[in-house]
């Protein structure tokens, strides 16, 4: 591999890029975006995502976005890569990620915890993101996309849904 | 190759059957996580045949090796081809099946491949809510009313003989299949005996799947599944 450097204007380009079923969020905040590099002798922008989950739909949405994205930057010679290790985790999604999701209804994760040895599963309470109130309970272990679970607040009644820790 | 064709073949067999359930679950969150879990199979197994196809080297990728191999050509286990049956014989399958791949895909995350400990390390988190999922269901069937505990014991009962054939010996397996058998004995005997079901008795399995020699009924859900990329090749949506 020639050597790259680190590009902020191209990575500026790619870290706008959407989420397609998270659309408040953009994938810097959620931290699919792993690196954006720039070969210096020829322009060629490489772009490294990871998937949240490895069935994720949206991962083919999100490569056109990045081109779509880079091109309208100038930068019509883009690769987007896609790895796989280290595996995505909800503790890569960053504070101002946290504070969208939650201004847009969907109440964040908390730490991810250890992924196997739980013969039966805890749930940790979840805070209702309209009102703020501890007194919620899950509805859906499964929601709307593979990283959503469905929740309902018992306070306000309303439903919710919650990007669950993984 | 032959391996990982095992494991793609596992997951995309599990993947079809799971998708069945989509539109007729017993209720609609039931009906949008078995949907999901099977996405996260199928994930594991386009991942899996896309490693398997660029190992072999003949320029196969992993639509020629899901939809243009025949069933003798597939290496799944014959637990993931069975039906569904009813919800209690689909949940004990899963339940079997996630506690096999947890470990199994733990000890392959820290092999010397790679790239196979990449997949596997991603599968591995995503299987970990199947079975917690799985165990969730098991205990509710099981220690539910006497007809939920009567179909979930049976279900238990059928298919526990397909297990046997999970922990075979593999030469060309990186991890000692026999040496999973504790850790999924560890995930699954404490949600038998919680939903108050009976640990079946070990003894004789079906085997067969490894080598390609299978029940009938994958020949039925291949066709269902490759009828459409066999009758227009190279079609697009």
């Amino acid at each position: 591999m020639v050597s790259a450097v680190r590009s902020s204007d191209a990575r500026r380009a790619a870290a706008a890029v959407l989420d397609p079923e998270l659309r408040v969020l953009t994938i810097d905040d959620l931290g699919v975006l792993r690196d954006v590099t720039e070969d210096p002798a020829t322009g060629r922008v490489t772009v490294t995502i990871t998937p949240t989950y490895t069935g994720c739909p949206a991962m083919d949405v999100i490569r056109a976005d990045i081109r779509a994205a880079l091109t309208a930057a100038g930068h019509a010679d883009a690769e987007v890569v896609t790895v796989y290790a280290p595996a995505w985790s909800t503790d890569w999604i960053s504070e101002a990620g946290r504070a969208k999701l939650a201004a847009a209804g969907i109440a964040p994760p908390g730490p991810a915890g250890p992924a196997a040895g739980r013969p039966v599963p805890l749930t940790l309470t979840v805070r209702c993101p309209h009102c703020g109130a501890a007194d919620t309970e899950q509805v859906s272990r499964f929601g709307s996309t593979a990283c959503k679970s469905l929740w309902r607040c018992r306070a306000c009644r309303e439903p919710f849904d919650h990007l669950r820790a993984f | 190759m032959e391996y990982l064709l095992g494991l793609g073949d596992d997951a995309l067999v599990a993947a079809q059957r799971l998708g069945e359930w989509v539109t007729v679950a017993p209720e609609l969150e039931e009906d949008v996580a078995l949907a999901n879990i099977a996405l996260d199979q199928l994930g594991a197994a386009r991942l899996l045949l896309g490693y398997a196809g660029e190992l072999e080297g003949a320029g196969r990728d992993e639509d020629a090796l899901a939809y243009l191999r025949s069933d003798r050509e597939y290496r799944n286990c014959l637990l993931v081809e069975l039906p569904n049956g009813d919800f209690a014989t689909t949940m004990a399958k899963l339940l079997l099946l996630s506690a096999y791949q947890l470990p199994l895909y733990a000890a392959l995350s820290v092999g010397a491949d790679e790239r196979l400990a990449a997949i596997a390390g991603k599968a591995r988190k995503e299987v970990a809510y199947h079975l917690d999922h799985a165990s969730l269901w098991t205990v509710r069937l099981g220690d539910g009313t006497e007809e939920s505990h009567r179909r979930m014991q049976a279900a238990v009962d059928e298919l526990w003989p397909y297990t046997v054939e999970l922990f075979a010996a593999d030469p060309a397996a990186p991890v000692d299949p026999a040496g999973l058998r504790s850790a999924f004995l560890a995930n699954v005997e404490p949600v038998l005996e919680t939903a108050t079901l009976d640990r079946p008795a070990d003894g004789w399995g079906p085997d067969g799947g490894r080598a390609g020699l299978h029940t009938e009924h994958l020949s039925y859900l291949l066709a269902e599944m490759q009828v459409l990329h066999r009758a227009h090749p190279g079609a697009r949506w």
